[in-house]
């Protein structure tokens, strides 16, 4: 049988093409004039400048890690921090490279979006074609706004919540984010209500939410029900290399909350990425994350688990391809009793690709009765690529019930010659094998995306085999 | 319709086929019987393509075609179909979608899901299969009998002109031994379609009727006959044709 090769390789493939004037308009580095230039041109309030720099500093002081992946290509003196509006400068249709175009027919992305996509378009208008959507949404009393927005038209949320969760301390990306974060997604869920679609279908493709420094934040108020979706499964050309978004979500009692995102980067991109919920009691935090493309994706997102019977929990599927590391897994933090947890995460490493998987479960002394569940499977496609698991368990109540499985497995031969022997040919049955092994969680998509994610792994796998 | 010549096969340093002749023709029932350890699976896998067994002589045409150089899935597509002695169980994959898939490849088609329940409802009234069955995942945490099903369903799905039936009786009741030699049956009937099974025991023989039985041993045909030489092996077993 011959060997496999996925070609993940989003430069060669989908060869996107940076404009080589673009780079020398927008300013390189940071210093405390950028900051101070983006909170004057957003007009912001004086606390918030302050916080920036603040953040600042403690950016300059923090070293990067030295655990999860190698960090080492990243220049933050070459890295552009802030554009301008009159900055932006968009490419013609006509430029789009044929295979792109081609990815998005084959995806089936309307023309508005892949234009967008394709940065021929700087927004997706989704307010002309989603306006009844939205006024159902106004109705219900729900915010969603951009960030920058919802900053200017409901400061005191940001006075309450702003830097809580994730205070710009936490890591040394989390600080730069909190210093030059521009766009992102501001939803208030007033109490009680359900939103009954998944919010982010009704956008989804904005141009806020594409940021390279994005800052979301989310309250989700007592009782109230959404499910919020962010990103999309076409590849998204980035000319940034640098990514680091914050996400704060605020679960407040009884309340559930869902967060799908499914990203897919273009490959030399640096996806550092700090998402955490605050749950109270009773409230229910999901986390559903997909990850394809980038260079290196650092991405946990976390469960701060502070009420009684407050649940938490993490499905995550990655997928690391050639030069890829996927570097991604979730955190639980058990602060209260009768709290729970679950931890599933799926990884696929190809062509070179390296995928780990980092977790850490924490049960605070006396929090009674956590229940806590991980499991981690791995699948690796050929003899090149490498999974790692680094699961840490801090538990300081001996009343906790913990469950913990790990599995790494390889497409067995027998699989593939079983399939190709009803006539399937050598790259459908492996995608067949690999969406078989991530279904439990793309079941939890939403249906288009999870049609999307799917097709997107049979293109992947498809015409490059051999 | 099938012709192998000479066939010698390898797994590893091991030569387990030793020069095999056999002529199956259209619409023949063929039983090919023998001890365990005589070569019948792998006389089974290497028709089929399976990638460990090394072929080191011999012909074997299909429908007057070489298929030794053919991947798996195009002699799928010449009309070959192997009933797996232990089918691989395929997590996570939804079964009337993989149905559907490997019906549309075989058939050139393009069926509707809808269209396509149809079709295949004709086909588990055949099998005695359940709707339910087919809301779980394919062969995942099957029991024998259950897989077999499975086996004989993408059977009937393909349609294909020749099945190899590898121990499909083994670990079945008689229940499921009957419902299993009827998908075979109505092909048979139906599209004239050949078939070859494998068996170590006689059971099975009794609901699909061979014309053709063969004893194979230490990786030979040692002896050809008619139905009357599977009840000579009913009744003195394989020890008569031991050294």
């Amino acid at each position: 049988m011959q060997n496999i090769v996925i070609n993940n390789d989003y430069k060669e493939k989908y060869g996107f093409h940076v404009d080589s004037n673009f780079t020398h308009k927008a300013q390189k580095g940071l210093n405390e004039d950028i900051i101070r230039e983006i909170s004057t041109n957003k007009n912001e309030p004086a606390w918030m400048l302050e916080y920036r720099l603040k953040a600042y500093e403690i950016f300059k002081k923090k070293k990067n890690p030295n655990w999860g992946g190698n960090l080492e290509g990243i220049n933050y003196d070459e890295i552009c921090y802030y554009l301008r509006p009159t900055d932006k400068e968009l490419r013609t249709w006509e430029e789009v490279p044929a295979e792109i175009k081609d990815t998005f027919e084959r995806l089936g992305v309307p023309q508005a979006e892949r234009e967008f996509l394709a940065g021929v378009k700087a927004q997706f208008d989704s307010s002309v074609v989603y306006s009844s959507l939205l006024s159902e949404l106004e109705e219900q009393g729900v915010i969603f706004l951009s960030t920058d927005e919802a900053l200017q038209k409901y400061p005191h949320f940001f006075e309450e919540y702003f830097g809580k969760v994730i205070p710009a301390g936490d890591n040394k990306f989390s600080a730069l984010n909190s210093s030059v974060w521009s766009g992102g997604s501001f939803v208030y869920i007033p109490k009680g209500v359900h939103v009954k679609r998944p919010l982010q279908a009704y956008f989804r493709i904005n141009a806020v939410n594409m940021g390279q420094f994005e800052r979301t934040l989310i309250i989700a108020d007592e009782g109230s029900f959404c499910h919020y979706v962010e990103g999309c499964t076409a590849p998204v050309y980035s000319k940034d290399s640098l990514h680091s978004a914050v996400v704060e979500v605020i679960v407040r009692k009884g309340a559930r909350f869902r967060y799908t995102t499914i990203q897919n980067w273009s490959n030399d991109v640096y996806n550092l990425v700090t998402k955490r919920a605050r749950v109270e009691e009773d409230g229910v935090m999901e986390w559903v994350d997909g990850n394809l493309g980038s260079r290196l994706t650092m991405k946990y997102p976390s469960c701060y688990l502070v009420g009684e019977r407050a649940r938490g929990e993490v499905l995550s599927i990655a997928y690391a391809g050639e030069h890829q590391h996927q570097d991604a897994g979730a955190k639980m933090i058990h602060a209260a009793s009768n709290t729970s947890s679950t931890i599933i995460s799926k990884s696929i490493s190809t062509n070179g690709g390296k995928s780990s998987y980092r977790g850490l479960v924490q049960v605070a002394p006396g929090a009674k009765n956590v229940k806590v569940r991980v499991e981690c499977d791995a699948l690796i496609l050929d003899d090149k690529s490498i999974s790692e698991t680094f699961p840490t368990m801090k538990i300081n109540d001996s009343s906790a019930q913990i469950e913990h499985e790990a599995t790494v497995s390889k497409i067995g031969e027998e699989k593939l010659f079983y399939l190709m022997s009803r006539g399937l040919n050598e790259a459908e049955a492996m995608s067949l094998i690999v969406s078989g092994f991530i279904e439990p969680i793309v079941k939890e998509l939403p249906l288009e995306y999870a049609v999307e994610l799917n097709r997107l792994i049979e293109l992947e796998m498809e015409g490059s085999v051999g | 319709m099938l012709e192998i010549k000479n066939l010698k096969v390898n797994i590893g340093d091991k030569e387990i086929l030793k020069g095999l002749n056999l002529e199956i023709g259209q619409n023949q029932i063929h039983a090919i019987m023998g001890p365990n350890g005589s070569g019948k699976s792998t006389l089974a896998q290497t028709l089929m393509g399976h990638p460990g067994y090394e072929v080191t002589a011999g012909e074997v045409s299909f429908l007057n075609e070489n298929i030794l150089e053919m991947e798996p899935n195009e002699r799928a597509a010449k009309g070959l179909f192997l009933s797996f002695q232990y089918p691989s169980e395929v997590e996570g994959v939804n079964i009337i979608s993989y149905l559907r898939m490997i019906y549309n490849h075989s058939h050139n088609e393009k069926l509707s899901p809808i269209k396509f329940r149809e079709l295949l409802k004709e086909k588990m009234t055949i099998l005695d299969i359940k709707d339910e069955f087919l809301n779980r995942y394919l062969n995942d945490g099957f029991s024998g009998g259950e897989k077999k099903r499975m086996e004989m369903l993408q059977m009937l799905v393909l349609e294909p002109k020749l099945a190899i039936l590898d121990e499909t009786d083994s670990g079945l009741d008689v229940d499921a031994l009957k419902v299993v030699s009827q998908a075979v049956n109505y092909l048979a009937e139906k599209n004239g379609m050949s078939a070859i099974v494998i068996t170590h025991y006689t059971r099975i023989l009794k609901y699909i009727k061979p014309e053709f039985v063969h004893i194979l041993k230490d990786g030979k045909i040692i002896k050809q006959g008619g139905e009357a030489l599977a009840h000579e092996v009913e009744v003195s077993g394989y020890a008569p044709y031991m050294n």
